[in-house]
């Protein structure tokens, strides 16, 4: 316990209190292992007090041939805190999925150990293992204890981004799709986007095996690849009877919250109009025993979601209907080159994918990558008169 | 001149099937079905018949390796060394062996990291550095993060609240999490115009591009003593910061008037109602570290109405979205104030164009 008369840092002893685990307590226990945390405990001490962070602002550092992965930073009070005078980020890509063994973590403690503060985020948002805090001189050493490890850097700035996917077919039933191996092949494929930067910003792919998204690809992704179905629920009636027979309210919680009501329960048999399911999971995620998605599995591809910076949130909306599950990964390559491409075109700097979209117009998107327009991508029908209609025939 | 040994690069990341336990290698794509056997223990169920038991438990995200070290070594001694994080900074054991639940978990309570997280539980909040780490925040994620959840703790270890709950955290409109589609956000707001460093701004930046950097407009070019500079038309100022992303001469931090906003509602699973965007709640309460009462009081409150008021499945929009928004301001006694109808693009689509109103 700290002890309140000698204690440095009253601000952030106030948060090792309380049942949450502490970050306060974890740059504590890293003190152990390298004397960079405690000037990091000095200078947060000093935010506290002023309410004000004491960050430089970015800083080119990096390791040799790549133009991301590490994020510079400096501290304005070096004088007062030198041990981080330099407190350089690196981004390590996660495996997919966030699986590891016992052994994988321990080498990674081990490099952290020689080579930076031992303070980490599991992960950073984008899903990046997050290396917090080294000097300049030790990037290119981590790195090549990291790659010889078998880890390799991701992205930053304009760069791809590293593509993340939920836990899907590894321990989940409702994956409609491999997520695990499709941000892997994606991310491998990608290596030179990843690690120098060849967009006019950054570029997010997230891989949800179905529509619960539990990356949050639909709000976070510039593609977002989220799981879904064509066919039928798969329904298994003696399980339904036992959700029945254990309490469950068929009608009220599973068919009255049915977004398009295509469900009817009589009491003794559940009916499921197929033709009008969305397939949002709801009564799917209520009754996981006795209702699955269907056979005929693949995913939605949507594009453009983005946080408010700069010209406002987005979500992404719908570019593909549907995919077939073994077609994604060409499709999505296929895709891809011809959205960058039309991006590298007409984007401005660092307008993301779905703010071109919205300054152009998604028609005039869609003509530009190829893509014929569908219904299932509006909500609805443009409610104004002012179309653009063309004067010319098109060859 | 020896030569240099040959640098590996873009290898990208280890494949994830050196990290997949025997059990789901086994049973990949196999899985059937799953049940909750208590907070933070999932049983998932394959065609095969095997059983896959997962044991969540909650984390700071930033973690020392002295804790990593800590996960590795319980993993050894209770899965075989299999373990995975969330996209929610949890950690999760993965156990085919019922029995070393409970001791496990015990393990987990002794060493401070706390069971639980699943289904219609606050899981873990989603954040970003702060002052930890970043040079733009406003406030500090890890600090607000810690004392919300203290104050929340039960709803953590608990299954009790009508739907799953997510909180985010973000320190500065970047918001570097899914703050803009979370059931409650809590987000670091500038209020100041950035103050110009005239002496160092050409040295440091391109002026074209800082002024093309302003969404609404608001920077223009300008002599000052002399020299080429910029100016800020304060009242175009929405104090997004992306200026100073792109130009360090252009500082918004300011400790009087930096603070927190609330915003409720959004969400980003498809289930029920489509995903949408969080909405303001309460526009500005005071940046108060370490313990950040005021914001605290904010969130629980409104958990609690929450709590009391929704149906069954009903997340936070849901909710609001069948009882208006008037009642929402009515029953948690927030506050209604002009911030809270939007001035920006698209602004008409979130006014009330109906006669629909609950008197």
């Amino acid at each position: 316990m700290a002890d309140d008369t000698k204690s440095k840092t009253k601000l952030l002893d106030e948060l090792e209190k309380g049942p949450w685990p502490s970050f306060v307590t974890e740059i504590k226990k890293a003190t152990a292992t390298n004397p960079m945390c405690e000037d990091l405990l000095g200078q947060l001490e000093l935010s506290y007090e002023e309410k004000k962070g004491h960050w430089k602002h970015g800083g080119i550092v990096g390791v040799l041939g790549y133009g991301g992965g590490v994020i510079g930073r400096y501290s304005d009070v070096a004088e007062q805190f030198p041990k981080v005078a330099h407190f350089h980020t690196l981004r390590i890509n996660q495996p997919s999925g966030w699986f590891y063994t016992s052994d994988a973590l321990r080498t990674l403690c081990d490099i952290w150990e020689r080579h930076g503060s031992g303070l980490t985020n599991m992960h950073g948002s984008t899903g990046d293992i997050v290396f917090l805090g080294t000097k300049t001189d030790e990037l290119e050493p981590t790195f090549k204890e990291l790659t010889e490890a078998g880890f390799d850097l991701g992205g930053s700035g304009s760069c791809m981004r590293t593509p993340s996917a939920c836990a899907g077919q590894a321990r989940c039933e409702w994956a409609c799709y491999d997520t695990l191996k499709l941000c892997n092949d994606v991310t491998q494929a990608y290596q030179d986007e990843l690690h120098r930067p060849p967009f006019p910003y950054k570029f997010k792919i997230k891989c949800s095996g179905c529509p619960n998204d539990c990356v949050a690809s639909i709000a976070r992704a510039d593609l977002s690849v989220i799981g879904t179905w064509k066919d039928e629920i798969q329904q298994d009636d003696g399980a339904v009877a036992e959700y029945a027979a254990g309490g469950l309210d068929i009608k009220k919680d599973v068919c009255d919250r049915c977004p398009t009501r295509c469900m009817d329960w009589d009491g003794k048999k559940l009916t499921i109009n197929n033709g009008e399911c969305v397939r949002c999971m709801h009564c799917i995620n209520v009754m996981p025993k006795a209702l699955r998605p269907g056979k005929e599995r693949g995913a939605t591809i949507l594009i453009g979601s983005k946080a408010p910076i700069v010209a406002g949130a987005l979500l992404s909306s719908v570019l593909v209907p549907f995919i077939p599950a073994a077609e994604l990964f060409d499709t999505i390559k296929e895709l891809l080159s011809r959205v960058w491409e039309f991006w590298d075109e007409y984007g401005k700097n660092r307008e993301r994918v779905g703010e071109l979209i919205q300054r152009v117009g998604m028609a005039n998107f869609l003509d530009g990558i190829g893509l014929e327009p569908a219904p299932e991508m509006i909500a609805a029908p443009r409610d104004n008169p002012y179309i653009f209609f063309r004067t010319k025939e098109e060859k | 001149m020896t030569p240099q040994p040959k640098r590996i690069t873009d290898i990208g990341p280890p494949h994830y099937e050196k990290f997949l336990p025997p059990i789901i290698k086994r049973n990949y794509g196999q899985w059937k079905y799953h049940e909750s056997l208590a907070p933070g223990v999932l049983c998932h169920v394959s065609e095969s018949g095997e059983k896959l038991y997962t044991v969540r438990a909650g984390s700071p995200r930033l973690l020392s390796i002295q804790t990593i070290r800590l996960f590795a070594d319980l993993a050894d001694k209770y899965c075989g060394g299999y373990l995975r994080f969330t996209s929610r900074n949890n950690v999760e054991f993965l156990l085919d062996d019922p029995t070393r639940i409970e001791p496990l978990k015990k393990d987990l309570r002794e060493a401070g990291f706390p069971v639980g997280g699943t289904n219609n539980a606050i899981s873990n909040v989603v954040h970003t550095q702060g002052w930890v780490h970043c040079h733009s925040s406003a406030t500090d994620a890890s600090g607000l993060v810690k004392s919300v959840m203290d104050a929340l703790f039960d709803q953590f270890t608990e299954e009790k609240l009508p739907a799953k709950l997510r909180i985010a955290v973000a320190c500065c409109l970047n918001m570097c999490g899914a703050v803009h589609c979370s059931d409650i956000a809590i987000l670091g707001i500038h209020r100041r115009p950035p103050k110009i460093l005239h002496n160092i701004l050409p040295k440091v930046c391109q002026a074209p591009t800082l002024i093309a950097s302003c969404p609404t407009g608001a920077i223009r070019p300008a002599t000052v003593d002399g020299k080429q500079s910029v100016e800020v038309v304060e009242e175009q100022c929405m104090f997004c910061g992306n200026c100073y992303t792109v130009c360090p001469a252009m500082p918004l931090n300011d400790p009087e008037n930096d603070g927190i906003s609330i915003w409720v509602g959004g969400k980003v699973s498809n289930a029920r109602t489509a995903p949408k965007f969080t909405k303001l709640a309460i526009p500005f309460l005071p940046n108060n570290p370490p313990r950040w009462p005021e914001v605290v009081d904010a969130v629980v409150n409104i958990v609690n109405v929450y709590a009391q008021n929704a149906k069954k499945f009903e997340r936070v929009g849901e909710w609001i979205e069948r009882i208006g928004w008037p009642r929402f301001f009515q029953l948690t006694g927030i506050e209604f104030t002009r911030y809270h109808i939007d001035d920006f693009k698209n602004a008409g689509q979130t006014y009330a164009r109906s006669t629909h109103i609950r008197f």
